[in-house]
């Protein structure tokens, strides 16, 4: 008798319940593929739902997404296979964009559009991605306490005169990671560990967990100068106008200033490959380009869009004209790198 | 003697005959350690894959430190929590001062704080620009100020702080069941109150106390938003290093497995302690211990003092911030309002009746193995929950890819399983099954056995010995074990961004698009939100338990 009513009361309530939840949802998967593009993006849903919006306002195409972080959006990619819904697939750092592409879940598309409109240091060589914006990482100093002309590279921020004046980022940020991954590209691992060692030894505390703490820092007197993405800087300018910072641009007199990019790629099994080409195409373009970098205080990539008047307010620079995929290739050997000297 | 022997060996047979019938009862708890196996095994079968490049570098510069830093994480929190939680709950529960009654749930609101939100504003307070300090380096000229509080002190009070309410909860439903009577027993033989306290009243609490404190110590070591955002190294960042920095699933599922072996020792020591005590429930109305003067005011100051520090304060922080950034409000956000609570109680319930149907089943029929499955059922708790996340993911899109997608496209229609509500209410009940088993199972050992074997002598079937016996003297439990699940769900990050349906975003989700680029102060809206809605429920269950306790 308690086992049949045991499993009576499973099967009227609880498998009920669920299987009504299953139902509910599993009918509203199935969608008309050539009206819809699906795209997972590791972008945040602020910076790109706007584009979307508007893209959808002028085709009448929807767009549907999910947002996360890189790293398991991948591994959702590449679990679902074949029967995967994603047709694009949006991330930033270049890194996580060579990684999707060495793990095989983006297809290589063919566009003269898409190549005449992104400068080929900023897109795969395989043409299986695409950048979208570009961020610049370059030094920020307190301008109560530092002349510029005493700056000249991020090389420079490892020599004695810095002892206990400089502030960092965890390298546990993929942003440093990809900085040090060009440097060991540029200068070689020796020359590479050297720096980053002389960084350590310079700092002036633990590093900070995000960017805009370090900057806090540099501020309020901690340290005089930090390694920093340019669009933190333009936020903390936002709320606070009259902060003692500035921006410098370091290694103008040989590799530039290291850059990194946002960017998206179709995936290999997209339902509607068509829609997301036709979607990144748009991306490119001058308008959607303005936008999409705007939104975030970024560059454009395409080289005939200008970038929002406050951005260019902070000046013109030399950007590091490595292709951005090294920033993928070696970014395990930069973790090891910083590891081995006590980067935290 | 005769007699004796026939009598020993009627019981023996009854214990047969109730094994065997009670074989329905186990049915809840093997599920629910099948439904937790599945993707634990996907992510301990990563060992097939070595990462000895991985694994060499981690061992020689980073292990050491990752161990003794977790080392002091656990012990700091576990020694925190607990005085903490219990010393809240005993003062809260059985005796009387000024403001006892509003603190009662007021010191329950900090579980509704999530700790990296917690750690965010603690450092935004007291970091050397933060407010706090620079105020001590220009008015009282302290050069270095405070001094650094990203320290190992700072986390583990951040942690304790947001955790101690699991203690805190679980012992207050374990006070409030004991009643007085032992311990007017133990007073009226000479014991001092301290006494009394330590050797009556804590040890009938124990099991709920360790309870409490697993619940509390699995999500130390779980953590990973309040150890980032104080760069505090722990082996759960280890995992994400290796996943996100050396592209490594296999390396980070390694390490997580390690994690899992931790824990398996550590429930298996905490129940071999547990093992052959059973405190038992008396029953009538706790009369509390009437504080005076000087009493009465340490009492009020203590509770209100960690309500404000843990509660009150990160509050007004949090609603400065989301009044200078109002403008972000809109429509959506009574969406992500109702998608935050439908997900919540629909995991609510489902964690919290699977957890009593396997608890009860576990008393009505005991066996090594079935402890055994209850044991690895609770080990969802314990991983980073991004881990735990793709480990569901994996076993998820392994089932529709092979079994679920010939017939989904035979039908013509897309994934079936995958971006499904039932998807993530699945990953969420095995996340939070030990959340709500915990409490039902300290509850259900505070019940008399006795009860049941009068039922049973009365003719009721297990199935009533359930509804009519056990149920009523278990609610108080069941409250806290759904509290618990449904505040936790609401908090819950990780599985939610991977396997949420489409459009389903939900307040922790709008939460992850600001803090992810660092915005925490517009993070605050959400983050305020969530805390309002999570406080909806205590209040509720606060009311049935006043309801029921007078």
């Amino acid at each position: 008798m308690t086992v049949n009513k045991l499993l009576d009361f499973f099967t009227t309530r609880i498998l009920l319940l669920v299987l009504g939840f299953a139902g509910l949802t599993g009918c509203g998967q199935h969608t008309d593929s050539d009206n819809v593009i699906t795209v997972y993006t590791a972008r945040n849903e602020q910076l790109i739902k706007p584009l979307f919006d508007q893209y959808s306002q002028e085709t009448g195409v929807e767009i549907r997404y999910i947002t996360d972080k890189a790293g398991p959006l991948l591994a959702r990619l590449k679990a679902e296979g074949e029967s995967t819904p994603a047709d694009l697939f949006i991330t930033v750092d270049a890194g996580f964009l060579w990684q999707a592409s060495e793990q095989g879940v983006l297809a290589p598309v063919d566009s003269q559009t898409l190549l005449d409109n992104i400068p080929a240091p900023l897109r795969s060589q395989k043409n299986e991605w695409y950048g979208l914006s570009l961020r610049a990482r370059t030094i920020v100093y307190a301008t109560d306490r530092v002349q510029p002309d005493t700056l000249s590279s991020y090389e420079a921020l490892a020599e004695a005169p810095w002892a206990g004046r400089l502030c960092l980022r965890t390298s546990k940020k993929v942003y440093n990671q990809s900085l040090v991954a060009t440097m060991i590209k540029t200068l070689g691992e020796p020359e590479a560990e050297r720096i980053v060692a002389g960084w350590v030894s310079n700092l002036a505390t633990a590093p900070y967990s995000n960017d805009t703490k370090a900057m806090e820092a540099v501020a309020a007197g901690q340290c005089d100068a930090t390694i920093v993405n340019t669009y933190y800087f333009g936020r903390l300018l936002r709320d606070n106008p009259d902060i003692n910072l500035a921006i410098f641009w370091p290694n103008q007199d040989d590799r530039g200033v290291h850059i990194n990019v946002s960017g998206a790629g179709v995936t290999r099994h997209a339902k509607n490959p068509e829609g997301a080409l036709a979607l990144l195409e748009w991306l490119s373009q001058s308008q959607a380009q303005y936008l999409f970098a705007e939104a975030n205080q970024e560059y454009p990539v395409n080289p005939d869009v200008k970038a929002s008047a406050e951005v260019q307010s902070w000046g013109e620079f030399k950007p590091d004209s490595i292709n951005v995929e090294a920033a993928g290739r070696l970014q395990a050997d930069a973790i090891k790198l910083m590891d081995r000297v006590g980067y935290q | 003697m005769a007699l004796i022997q026939s009598d020993s060996r009627g019981v023996l047979l009854g214990a047969v005959r109730r094994t065997r019938r009670g074989l329905a009862w186990r049915l809840p708890t093997y599920g629910i350690a099948a439904m937790v196996l599945m993707p634990l095994a996907v992510i301990v079968f990563a060992w097939a894959d070595p990462q000895p490049d991985i694994w060499s570098h981690l061992l020689a510069t980073q292990f050491g430190r990752l161990l003794t830093n977790t080392a002091i994480l656990l012990v700091g929190v576990g020694i925190c929590v607990g005085c903490l939680g219990v010393s809240l709950a005993w003062l809260v529960a059985t005796c009387e001062f000024p403001g006892r009654r509003w603190l009662d749930w007021g010191l329950m609101l900090p579980l509704a704080m999530p700790p990296y939100v917690l750690a965010f504003i603690f450092l935004g307070l007291f970091d050397y620009s933060g407010p706090v300090n620079t105020w001590v380096r220009n008015h009282l000229g302290w050069v270095d100020g405070l001094g650094d509080v990203r320290s190992p002190a700072g986390v583990v009070a951040v942690m304790s702080l947001v955790l101690y309410p699991y203690v805190y909860l679980l012992a207050r439903s374990a006070f409030l069941g004991q009643g007085r009577t032992l311990m007017d027993a133990a007073r009226s033989l000479g014991a001092s109150p301290a006494r009394a306290f330590l050797k009556v009243a804590l040890p009938m609490a124990r099991p709920a106390i360790a309870a409490g404190m697993a619940l509390a110590l699995m999500e130390t070591l779980a953590d990973f938003g309040a150890v980032s955002v104080f760069n505090f190294d722990t082996f759960t960042t280890a995992i994400y290093k290796a996943w996100f920095g050396f592209y490594s699933l296999s390396a980070a599922a390694q390490l997580a497995s390690l994690l899992l072996l931790v824990v398996l020792l550590a429930l298996w020591g905490e129940q071999a302690a547990r093992k052959g005590r059973r405190a038992t429930s008396s029953t009538g109305l706790p009369e509390r211990y009437r504080l005076t003067g000087g009493r009465a005011l340490g009492a009020s100051v203590y509770c209100s003092g960690v309500f404000l520090v843990a509660f009150f304060l990160p509050v007004c922080q949090l609603l400065v911030w989301t009044f200078q950034h109002l403008p972000d409000f809109n429509p959506r956000y009574w969406h992500f309002v109702k998608n935050s609570l439908v997900l919540a109680l629909i995991t609510s319930t489902l964690a919290v009746t699977l957890a009593t149907l396997a608890a009860f089943g576990q008393r009505q029929s005991p066996s090594p193995t079935l402890s055994l499955a209850a044991r690895v059922a609770g080990l969802g708790y314990a991983l980073p929950g991004s881990v735990l996340a793709v480990g569901v993911l994996l076993v998820l899109t392994l089932v529709e890819n092979n079994l679920l997608q010939p017939v989904a496209r035979w039908l013509g229609t897309g994934q079936v399983l995958m971006g499904s509500l039932l998807a993530l209410v699945l990953a969420y009940v095995v996340r939070f099954y030990s959340v709500a088993f915990g409490p039902v199972q300290a509850g259900l050992e505070a019940i008399r056995p006795s009860y049941q074997e009068v039922a049973h002598t009365l003719g009721a079937s297990r199935w009533r010995v359930l509804r009519q016996v056990y149920l009523p003297m278990l609610r108080p439990g069941i409250f806290t074990a759904a509290l618990l699940v449904l505040v936790d769900t609401l908090k819950e990050m990780p599985a939610t961004l991977l396997l949420r349906p489409f459009g389903w975003d939900t307040l922790a989700v709008r939460i992850f698009e600001m803090t992810a680029e660092g915005q925490w102060q517009q993070a605050a809206l959400p983050a305020v939100t969530l805390v309002a809605v999570s406080v909806l429920p205590v209040v509720l269950m606060i009311r049935r338990s006043r309801f029921q306790h007078g």
